[in-house]
């Protein structure tokens, strides 16, 4: 069975539509994650999506909304925990700690347990029916439009939280805003790489299109594209290898993709003459 | 127009639970004046900035900027906040940094404006930034990146300007460079200067008048009638020396001012200011 008639499925052709979608979504808010040091609170957003899950699973067979709620519930727990770093991170911690032994405890109680606990923290993305990736669809072009939205107020208040303050913009506001987008996102990336691996499409992508610009138009599109690369290159190589998962080849894309911008990074940097500062002039 | 009132307090008041930052402070501050606020660390400095940008509300007493109660986001307000340096992997060049101070409040999509870049490369140009302004900023030095956040403040030519600790690490050519905008706006553009620091060494040749603040305690004067040893000793409520050296002067036994500026009383403001953001 090659490649060519796998992508003549209806399963697979669904699959990539989607790993695509969620790719702009984390290639979206990527950047912003990792300049407001909010990839502790992305992984901990995640770890809860599998407890919600795990009770979506019991309740009412439902993974994928027990994990939208779970995920919207930890960031507004997050949201309103404020500000001071050390104190945030351990707080997400132990709420991580806690939700995770919940999770396991909840899951424990369910038929099939094994399987899917791996499809939950692994991910597993060939089951996306056409109704699911219409909403999907809906989802990711929410992200989109309310990124494009909050892109101005978002980008200042993360760089700059002062003084976008002082120019009106509600900061905490817009961190809270970010944050459900991050939930949202998080939820989906999670079907296809599991909520242990988000990390990969959220971070990996931005970070490694940090390397290579300045220019923050640039960051987010470079983002989005290694997020692409990553989700639908790694879906790509499972169905070829289908004995290894596809968050392998995924965050194994992504991570090749991030040490291929440091590299290109330096031969940048070595082979531009660095400009000099500019001389003060006394008048 | 020069001279007429910009910032007006009136008795006011600041009072954090038990602490008291200023009680019945009364300041007129003018067009094309330039008031240094100083003190210790901790005595309300940056609160006065916060206060005057519409994001502190007074405990008591009246506060007015040109005429009306302090709002946020007014644009007739520049602001050069207390330095940090910028994460050296932030993707920002300083030509966003500066564009930012001039619409990055506004929600909606990013629409291309010529209108725009041209006045963001114009306050570029007037503080001579740009040489670097399409670097990183994280790659800047201190006096780089502090010369954009000027042109940032300055861009919307703001009718009052509130520096907060504008020179610190900063050597003393970038120091000059950056006093030498400030006053430029303040003499060309008659704008009124607030400007918070705890050294009024490198500004005292273009004070016009000074703002000491100590533990719920002020008192507003020229340099020459407030910096010496009868006021500071009255403030303080300890003996104090105020020298003149050679056209510098130099404080003795002031509690609090001889720590370097990265001691406590900072921290404890800016952790203040941190989590009642909220930011994540």
């Amino acid at each position: 069975m090659g490649l060519s008639f796998y992508l003549h499925q209806a399963f697979a052709q669904h699959a990539l539509i989607a790993a695509a979608l969620i790719s702009v979504a984390c290639g979206l808010l990527g950047p912003f994650v990792v300049t407001r040091g909010a990839a502790f609170a992305v992984h901990g957003t995640a770890e809860l999506a599998f407890t919600g899950a795990a009770a979506g699973l019991l309740i009412s067979d439902d993974p994928v909304v027990g994990a939208l709620v779970g995920s919207v519930v930890v960031a507004t727990a997050i949201g309103l925990l404020g500000a001071r770093t050390r104190e945030r991170d351990s707080a997400i911690g132990v709420i991580l700690a806690f939700g995770l032994g919940l999770g396991v405890l909840l899951l424990g109680h369910y038929d099939g347990f094994a399987t899917e606990a791996t499809n939950i923290l692994f991910g597993y993305i060939y089951g996306v029916s056409t109704r699911q990736l219409l909403i999907l669809l809906i989802i990711v072009a929410i992200v989109i439009v309310l990124t494009a939205l909050m892109f101005r107020p978002l980008l200042f208040a993360s760089v700059d939280p002062e003084l976008a303050e002082a120019r009106g913009v509600p900061v905490r506001l817009v961190g809270l805003l970010f944050l459900y987008l991050l939930a949202v996102t998080v939820t989906e990336a999670a079907q296809i790489v599991g909520t242990l691996l988000v990390l990969s499409l959220t971070i990996t992508p931005a970070a490694a299109a940090q390397r290579l610009s300045a220019r923050p138009a640039v960051v987010m599109s470079l983002s989005v594209i290694f997020a692409m690369l990553a989700a639908d290159g790694g879906l790509v190589a499972n169905l070829q290898h289908p004995t290894v998962k596809a968050s392998v080849f995924v965050t194994f894309i992504s991570f090749g993709l991030y040490v291929l911008a440091r590299i290109a990074s330096l031969l940048m940097r070595h082979s531009r003459v660095h400009p000099e500062p500019a001389e003060v002039h006394h008048h | 127009m020069a001279g007429d009132v910009a910032v007006s307090l009136r008795g006011a008041t600041l009072r954090f639970g038990a602490r008291v930052l200023w009680d019945g402070l009364d300041l007129d501050v003018r067009r094309g004046e330039l008031v240094a606020v100083l003190g210790p660390n901790g005595a309300g400095k940056t609160s006065l900035i916060r206060v005057l940008l519409g994001l502190q509300p007074l405990t008591a007493g009246e506060v007015l900027v040109n005429g009306r109660p302090p709002r946020r986001g007014d644009h007739a307000i520049g602001y050069v906040p207390q330095q940090k340096g910028f994460d050296r992997d932030l993707p920002l060049r300083g030509t966003d940094l500066v564009r930012l101070g001039l619409d990055g409040h506004r929600w909606g999509p990013v629409r291309p404006s010529r209108d725009a870049r041209r006045r963001v490369a114009a306050a570029i140009a007037a503080v001579g930034a740009t040489g670097y302004a399409d670097a990183p900023l994280g790659g800047l030095s201190g006096g780089e990146q502090q010369r954009l956040r000027i042109a940032q403040a300055l861009l919307a030519d703001p009718s009052v300007l509130l520096c907060d600790e504008p020179l610190l690490s900063l050597d003393l050519g970038h120091q000059q460079a950056v006093m030498t905008l400030i006053d430029r706006q303040r003499r060309e553009r008659e704008s009124a200067v607030l400007l918070v620091t705890h050294e009024i060494n490198p500004i005292l040749p273009l004070v016009d008048r000074v703002l000491y603040l100590v533990g719920g305690r002020s008192v507003v004067g020229t340099p020459d009638e407030v910096m010496t040893s009868e006021q500071l000793s009255d403030l303080y409520g300890a003996p104090v020396d105020v020298l003149r050296v050679r056209n510098r002067i130099v404080v003795v036994g002031a509690p609090d001012l001889e720590h370097d500026h990265l001691s406590g009383g900072h921290h404890h403001v800016e952790d203040e200011l941190r989590t009642q953001r909220g930011l994540l």
